[in-house]
């Protein structure tokens, strides 16, 4: 796959993924003509294009279309069973995905794809296997950051009782032993979510 | 310092903008509160603004100045920084700013780092945009991960590896040991990644391609085992485990099994249980069904399982989904060439696909029909193909119509099935023929010689109805200017002729004149016409007011031709006749694609501006034919080796020849040589700059040459060729010698044959005989005998000779059989 581009019905660009080196105007041109051809494709047509060199596949999910640029000698049919895949990936992650979760968490999108091809070739099969590994990288990524949070605020630590926030997402860790220079804390899940809350992007 | 806005809170904030503008300038503030907290280097919110730059980025907006940023996100420790940090990497660096350089220093850490999400990331961005130099540089560390026990990280060095070979092809060889014992892996992950690595390795390289040859064994029993096994639910696509790994690894032995007999032996078992057994009620079935015929069609199976592969894809045509009845298409169009006749036993669905209403389908669907026409099916195949033209989207027509001419050219069954489809290809899609195609139709009209008023007639006809398609309007108009006397004489033979007087024929020409819808150049098609008409028609007093009015027309390119035409009328009318002949057949140098038309006698082409570019294409050969003419190339003839011995003598003949007044051997001296001698007709081609004669004769017998004329001292001898793409045309070289005293100088060469005939001279060599043999006048006559009559022809001779004129007529009977049969 030379590039993946995910963008709406009025051709605003959701997400781009570009597998081989491009210049900038390069990847606006291109995007570009992405959007004005699948645009324009009546609604029962093939998934199918010709583009210069390249066989472009597209698949409409929802207000949101999937578009990949093919060499010549790859599977276009494969194609569009690895634009569901993705789309089945960002689906289990955000659960019942819509085009709103891809606006606002693009970068979490980027991650999964990041864990499901690499150079423009699948690197994992398995949903599973996906799915774990990126849960591990964002828990990875709350253990760190509540290190920091800890060594930064004791105090608010071991103050904080409080209530729940609105429109808060909780995350499961269940009980988490944490290993700092002044022992071992035990957390549990109220307060995770408070000091999650503190440091998000 | 408030902290700055979180990313969520900007999305959103940004997402209330109503106008362009709005959202421009809340960019615009953000940014600059960015560019100030990037300023202060600060490492708490460098991530936050970093993704908010990132944001504004895929919106469209610069975000070049984040791009140191991203490089000391990555250098954090925090893994969140370098999440973002490489996300930030891959989406606004590229490998032609330098600043991606510093990267290769994190990279190596990070690919040597103890979590290994880290070490996954680097070897992600590494894979997605690593530039040679970095390639170079951490090839080693990749090769190392490569090995691991760890499949996480297996998996994406492998692809990384692939990268890396894309980027540095010589660094393949590094990878070799470690791809030692990768398809013995069990994890599924590893596996592709490493089939899609070793594919890479197999393309890229023969060596590879042998020593992994021995592989195939080991995919086929993996392919096995993933087809027998049971319901795995970790693998499972509708049913089918692994489709991913089973179209890779169908792939890899694609590649294998290519012009290998043994390792194409050894998967067709596999091969077969795969396309019989494949579930094909989803895509996901017949994606792996379509891997499948691709490598079937690709190695050399035998013969059974090609068959096999054939019918899966006409099973595809016939099914509602339109992405297989494109994807069969697409494949039938490529096997078409080699499998030609299984293909041809799904001619009618394919056929039926041009009705279809999705674009890409119709438009492989003509292409592919075009590819199945032959001599069998040409009459079904261009009734399907016409009503095809007929109800296309423009964008199909000019090509459609290319097609169609194309495979009439080839495969007509009769010249008026012929001039038929061109009638109908120019009234319904006229004015989307390619340039080139008018002048074709000329030539294809001008050698149809007892067609000529059947065409004449219908062309007019069809000019009656709409003057609107330009190749329609000019390739009419020439004909009506070469047989507009067959037109107003009322005999045709093929149809009911039809009632038409001169006036009438004028009053159109004239029309198209003056139509605000002809283009100069069928203006230009419709004065010659009339003008050549003055010496078919009778009333020329009319055509010479036309002509004299254009003599004033405001396009140069009209009015240069009226005041010629003028010019002929009241100082040349002697030559009028002459001039305005009948043209002669045209030659075609190429079968295929676009005929040449060559210079006649001099005489001006209507269609020289579109046969402007025509004579390039062929200019090459001629250019390196005239050169090895000029070397004396009789080296470069493959045939004829019998007058070997006696062609130095004639090339060296011939140059010399060229250069005019040295004394030679002469013509005469070769001719005795058992085969014609072909080097002999080269310099009259030189001369006139035509396009070359094939140099070599056909296999069949040779004509013997004969003489056509002796008299007092005169001796004109004919020999033969025949033209190679038209056997209808006989090639006669005349070669004049003198064996009096004094040379004949002033020799003019003129013949007529019989009306079934056409004849056609070219300019002479020179038109001085020198005396006593010491050289000769060569001249081609090309004479056409569609209708394989008795040559015969009258010849006259003029020259001077010791100061008086000469004249002679003659008769020249005693042809050779073989050069009229």
């Amino acid at each position: 796959m030379r590039f993946l581009l995910l963008f709406s019905r009025q051709g605003k660009l959701r997400l781009q993924k570009w597998f081989t080196p491009i210049p900038e105007r390069e990847k606006k041109k291109i995007t570009r003509d992405m959007t004005t051809m699948v645009l324009a494709r009546k609604p029962r047509s093939c998934n199918f294009l010709h583009w210069k060199d390249l066989k472009i596949v597209y698949k409409r999910y929802a207000s949101l279309y999937f578009c990949c640029g093919l060499d010549a000698e790859e599977n276009e049919l494969l194609a569009l069973e690895m634009l569901h895949r993705y789309v089945e990936l960002l689906d289990k992650y955000f659960g019942n995905v819509c085009e709103l979760d891809i606006i606002f968490n693009f970068e979490k999108a980027y991650f999964i794809l990041d864990e499901f091809l690499l150079g423009g070739e699948v690197q994992e099969t398995s949903k599973l296997v996906v799915a774990r590994s990126v849960e591990a990288s964002d828990m990875l990524q709350e253990k760190q950051r509540l290190m920091e949070i800890i060594l930064l605020f004791p105090l608010f630590f071991s103050c904080y009782h409080g209530g729940i926030h609105e429109q808060a997402c909780i995350l499961t860790l269940g009980e988490m032993d944490l290993h700092t220079p002044e022992g071992i804390w035990t957390i549990t899940d109220l307060e995770v979510l408070l000091l999650y809350r503190t440091m998000e992007l | 310092m408030p902290a700055p806005i979180r990313l969520r809170e900007l999305i959103r904030t940004i997402r209330t903008a109503r106008t362009q503008a709005e959202e421009r300038e809340m960019i615009q503030k953000e940014c600059a509160a960015i560019r100030s907290s990037f300023r202060e280097e600060d490492n708490t919110y460098r991530c936050r603004n970093v993704a908010k730059l990132l944001y504004m980025h895929m919106l469209g907006y610069p975000a070049h100045f984040g791009q140191l940023e991203c490089l000391k996100l990555i250098a954090s420790q925090k893994f969140t920084d370098k999440r973002i940090g490489y996300l930030g990497a891959m989406l606004l660096l590229d490998e032609r700013q330098d600043v991606h350089l510093l990267m290769t220093n994190c990279i190596k850490n990070d690919l040597n780092h103890s979590t290994q999400y880290v070490q996954g990331l680097a070897l992600c961005t590494l894979g997605c945009m690593g530039s040679s130099e970095m390639c170079r540089d951490l090839a080693g560390e990749v090769e190392k991960l490569l090995k691991t026990s760890n499949s996480y990280l297996r998996k994406k060095a492998a692809l990384c590896a692939v990268h890396v070979i894309r980027k540095v092809p010589e660094l393949m060889e590094m990878f070799l040991p470690a791809t030692k014992n990768l398809l013995s892996e069990k994890n599924h992950g590893v596996l592709h990644t490493s089939v899609v690595l070793l594919t890479e390795m197999c393309e890229r390289s023969p060596d590879m391609l042998l020593h992994f040859r021995k592989l195939v064994p080991q995919l086929v029993r993996i392919l096995k085992n993933l087809i027998m096994s049971g319901y795995s639910p970790e693998h499972d696509v509708s049913g089918i485990s692994d489709p991913f790994l089973q179209v890779r690894i169908l792939r890899l032995l694609r590649i294998l099994g290519r012009s290998d007999d043994d390792s194409s032996e050894a998967m067709n078992d596999i091969l077969a249980q795969v396309a019989t057994n494949t579930e094909t009620s989803k895509n996901v079935g017949n994606a792996i069904l379509y891997e499948t015929v691709l490598t079937i069609m690709d190695i050399k199976s035998e013969s059974g399982l090609r068959v096999l592969a054939i019918n899966i894809l006409g099973r595809f045509l016939l099914n509602n989904d339109k992405n297989i009845r494109y994807v069969a298409l697409t494949s039938l169009l490529k096997t078409v060439q080699t499998d030609h006749n299984a293909v041809q036993r799904h001619r009618s669905t394919i056929v039926d696909c041009l009705k279809d209403l999705d674009v890409s389908i119709k438009r492989r669907a003509m292409e592919l029909s075009f590819a199945l026409v032959n001599g069998n099916n040409i009459r079904g195949m261009m009734k399907e193909l016409l009503y095809f033209l007929d109800s296309c989207d423009p964008e199909f027509k000019a090509d459609c119509a290319s097609g169609v001419f194309l495979a009439a050219e080839k495969y007509a069954p009769s010249k008026r099935w012929h001039i038929d489809t061109i009638m109908r290809v120019l009234t319904t899609a006229g004015s989307y023929v390619r340039d080139d195609s008018v002048p074709n139709l000329i030539q294809l009209i001008t050698n149809s010689v007892e067609m000529h008023a059947y065409t004449v007639q219908r062309l007019y006809k069809a000019l009656l109805d709409d003057i609107s398609q330009q190749p329609l309007v000019q390739v009419s108009s020439w004909c009506i200017g070469e047989y507009g006397d067959l037109l107003v004489s009322g005999q045709c033979e093929e149809e009911e002729p039809i009632q038409v007087t001169e006036d009438e024929v004028l009053d159109v020409l004239e029309g198209l004149l003056v139509s605000n819808l002809s283009t100069p150049v069928t203006r230009g098609y419709s004065l010659t016409a009339i003008m050549k008409l003055s010496t078919r028609f009778s009333s020329v007093n009319r055509i010479k007011k036309v002509v004299s009015i254009y003599g004033s027309s405001i396009d140069v390119e009209l009015q240069q031709r009226a005041v010629e035409y003028n010019a002929l009328f009241k100082k040349y009318d002697h030559m009028r006749p002459a001039l305005l002949e009948r043209m002669p057949i045209m030659e075609k140098t190429a079968s295929n694609g676009p005929t040449e038309i060559m210079q006649t006698n001099g005489e001006t082409e209507p269609s020289v501006p579109d046969t402007k570019h025509l004579p390039l294409v062929t200019q090459p050969a001629n250019q390196a034919n005239d050169l090895l003419d000029l070397l004396g190339g009789n080296d470069v003839m493959p045939v004829i080796q019998t007058t070997l011995p006696t062609k130095p003598a004639s090339a060296g003949g011939e140059l010399l020849d060229l250069l005019g007044d040295l004394s030679l051997t002469g013509g005469p001296t070769v001719v005795p040589a058992p085969a014609p001698s072909v080097p002999v007709s080269q310099p009259p081609f030189l001369l006139d700059g035509l396009s070359s004669q094939p140099l070599f004769n056909d296999t069949s017998a040779a004509i013997p040459p004969m003489t056509a004329y002796s008299k007092n001292g005169l001796k004109i001898e004919f020999t033969f060729e025949r033209a190679n793409p038209n056997p209808n045309i006989a090639v006669i070289t005349i070669h004049a010698t003198n064996t009096t005293e004094a040379d004949m100088t002033e020799f003019v060469f003129q013949a007529a044959v019989p009306k079934t005939f056409q004849l056609q001279l070219l300019s002479p060599s020179s038109n001085i005989v020198p005396a006593l043999n010491q050289g000769s006048v060569t001249q081609v006559i090309r004479v056409l005998n569609p209708q394989k009559q008795q040559l015969r022809m009258r010849v006259k001779l003029t020259y001077t000779h010791k100061g008086s004129p000469v004249q002679d007529l003659a008769e020249v009977n005693n042809f050779p059989p073989q050069s009229w049969q």
